[in-house]
């Protein structure tokens, strides 16, 4: 499984993986201040300790996509190597994607009259040719790697080891709601990124599976339900019938 | 007087149907961005909300009542069965013709039939509305073929009408509280006042007493347009039922509130939070003053006071469904949406396109009165009253 690691106490904010995203995606020269239906990735600043921090957004890539979970149609799914596409000709245009992602990533053509669900492909089909991720590969300060999701992890981890006061002692993407293929690592609390904190542990999707999986159990208990309050309904009104004829004769 | 009354209700209508007719043009010429208000961080606005929550939560009455009749043989309701039907076979086509507006790219709506995701609430919401229309248009089905003096074809329907019933309840338990497990998967984004893991089960039971507060409702307002109502013993059985589950909502909901330590958030009475916690006690006050009021037998068998009482369960009901839906995700959204007007419009034309076929329906098809045999077997007097020029 391929992953993306960002480290922002590296990144110098130059903006070559936006520049690189862009030409790589073919998408339009923007001065949008943040993702878009024509910007897959954007650099952000904030306030940290000593000066500005800088950051990216993307799409996280999750490990159990909220966003391919909830799709009626499955036009996202996430690929076995890291990736979570989207396939438009299926897409009926719900935007439940954009309503359920826990990370707000999916963007919508608004204006469009054959509207696309826009996002971060992971540069699928970069990786279908051997390619890293064209981000990662534009980054002069290795503040984005690509790799390995195991060996990215190990990394960070030993960049969390050897630097206890430089960053916050977590991974971000690591297990937050069922963990991501894109992992931070930060000098400044993730809440400051836009990125949130209250998630759970447990993929999302599972809160929706835990009721729809009640469902062929309702089915057959409800049935057989339903059809014993008509048999026993009935023999009531029967009943009923037979005793005021016979209440008649008494 | 009350020509000019028909004559002001026709001019409104008129030009609601053509601030509609505009919008559509927008919406399908320039794209959902040029109509509506809705963006990237906040996807689903009135037509969601209203359109198809609402809609589908209104129309409820057609299985509850179904379910009494033909599954619990309380015969005496068997006399709103026709006008609920019809008000939730509408309900649903509407449904689906909003369905039409708010998708992206509607003509693929056929292929959630042959694309598969059984993890999305979505998709089974959207199967099981398809196959609950097709249970709806077949138990209204007698109706048109009784018109049409196809004795064979009613017949037909009768034979297959309790497992068709039955079908109906399981289908409409599935999906009416599916519109709530729709929210299940934003616990970070809906408001702590609307997001529980009771959502399914709470959209469920108000959904029951919304329905039934509908049946009401339009027995009041034909009597008001038509001079025909049901008898008001027979409203005042149906408002008994949706006391009670006015009832168990409520104490569901604040129980629910109380174990997740949220109740807290609605005692915010100033600063963020605040417009929150109102909207909750409109909501909440909606439904639980009826249900006081309906409590009382001499409210209940009060025509007057019982029609009062269920527009305020519907006002009630709107407001719960437009909270979970709009005003629930305000605070996580950063954006405090309002419909646009041509939002508004499409969602008005809708509902003057549902009540217009309604009544078209009432006054051409053998809807208040059954010529069934049966019916009249139980010596309904109403079918009398019903019975029309």
């Amino acid at each position: 499984m391929r992953a993306l690691l960002f480290d922002n106490t590296k990144c110098i904010g130059c903006g070559s993986c936006m520049m690189a995203c862009r030409e790589s995606n073919h998408l339009p020269e923007t001065d949008a201040p943040d993702l878009s239906d024509k910007q897959f990735t954007v650099l952000k600043k904030t306030a940290g300790k000593d000066g500005e921090v800088n950051y990216r957004r993307l799409c996280m890539h999750c490990q159990d996509p909220t966003c391919a979970s909830v799709c009626p149609v499955g036009a996202l799914h996430k690929t076995p190597s890291g990736p979570v596409v989207y396939n438009a000709e299926i897409c009926l245009g719900c935007r439940y994607c954009l309503q359920a992602c826990p990370f707000s990533i999916p963007r919508y053509e608004w204006t469009s009259l054959n509207p696309r669900v826009r996002k971060c492909t992971f540069c699928a089909d970069r990786q279908a040719q051997g390619k890293i991720n064209a981000c990662a590969e534009a980054c002069p300060t290795g503040a984005t790697m690509a790799g390995e999701r195991d060996q990215l992890l190990k990394e960070a981890r030993a960049r969390l080891a050897a630097g206890p006061d430089k960053y916050v002692q977590k991974i971000y993407g690591e297990r937050d709601a069922g963990g991501a293929s894109v992992l931070y690592l930060s000098s400044v609390p993730f809440s400051q990124m836009g990125l949130p904190e209250n998630l759970p542990l447990e993929p999302l999707p599972l809160l929706t599976f835990r009721v729809l999986s009640k469902i062929p159990t309702f089915v057959g208990a409800g049935s057989f339900m339903l059809a014993g309050l008509w048999w026993l309904t009935n023999r009531k009104a029967e009943v009923a019938r037979v005793e005021q004829r016979g209440g008649g004769q008494s | 007087m009350t020509r000019l009354r028909s004559v002001f209700w026709r001019v409104i209508a008129l030009a609601i149907l053509s601030a509609g007719a505009y919008a559509t043009w927008v919406r399908f010429a320039h794209g959902l961005g040029a109509a509506t208000r809705l963006n990237d961080s906040y996807p689903w606005g009135l037509w969601i909300g209203f359109d198809i929550l609402c809609g589908v939560g209104l129309a409820a009455g057609g299985f509850t009542i179904t379910t009494a009749v033909y599954i619990l043989h309380l015969e005496r309701l068997r006399p709103i069965v026709r006008p609920t039907v019809l008000t939730a076979f509408l309900g649903y086509l509407l449904v689906v013709c909003a369905l039409m507006f708010d998708l992206g790219r509607p003509w693929n709506i056929w292929r959630a039939m042959v694309w598969w995701n059984p993890h999305s609430v979505m998709f089974e919401v959207a199967w099981c509305v398809m196959l609950y229309s097709t249970v709806l248009s077949l138990e209204f089905s007698p109706v048109l073929f009784e018109w049409l003096k196809w004795p064979r074809a009613v017949k037909a329907v009768k034979a297959v009408i309790v497992p068709l019933v039955g079908l109906g309840f399981i289908l409409s338990t599935l999906h009416q509280s599916s519109l709530g497990s729709l929210y299940l998967i934003l616990p970070t984004k809906l408001h702590p006042l609307w997001y529980s893991p009771l959502l399914p089960v709470l959209f469920w039971l108000s959904a029951v007493a919304a329905g039934l507060a509908m049946v009401i409702f339009e027995s009041g307002m034909s009597a008001r347009a038509f001079g025909r109502a049901l008898e008001s013993h027979l409203l005042e059985g149906v408002s008994k039922v949706m006391v009670l589950f006015l009832g168990m909502f409520l104490v569901a909901r604040f129980l629910d509130l109380g174990a997740r330590g949220s109740l807290g958030a609605a005692f915010r009475f100033s600063g963020p939070g605040s417009l929150e916690a109102g909207m909750f006690w409109l909501e909440t006050a909606l439904l639980a003053a009826p249900m006081a009021l309906a409590a009382f037998s001499r409210v209940r068998s009060h025509p007057q006071a019982l029609f009062a009482c269920s527009t305020m369960v519907v006002a009630g009901f709107l407001v719960n469904r437009l909270n979970v839906s709009t005003t629930g995700l305000y605070a996580s959204s950063g954006y405090n949406y309002f419909p646009s007007w041509m939002e508004i419009a499409v969602t008005l034309s809708v509902v003057v396109v549902g009540l217009f076929v309604f009544r078209l329906a009432t006054r051409f098809l053998p809807v208040y009165h059954s010529a069934a045999p049966q019916a009249a077997q139980e010596g309904e007097p109403q079918s009398a009253a019903y019975a029309q020029s």
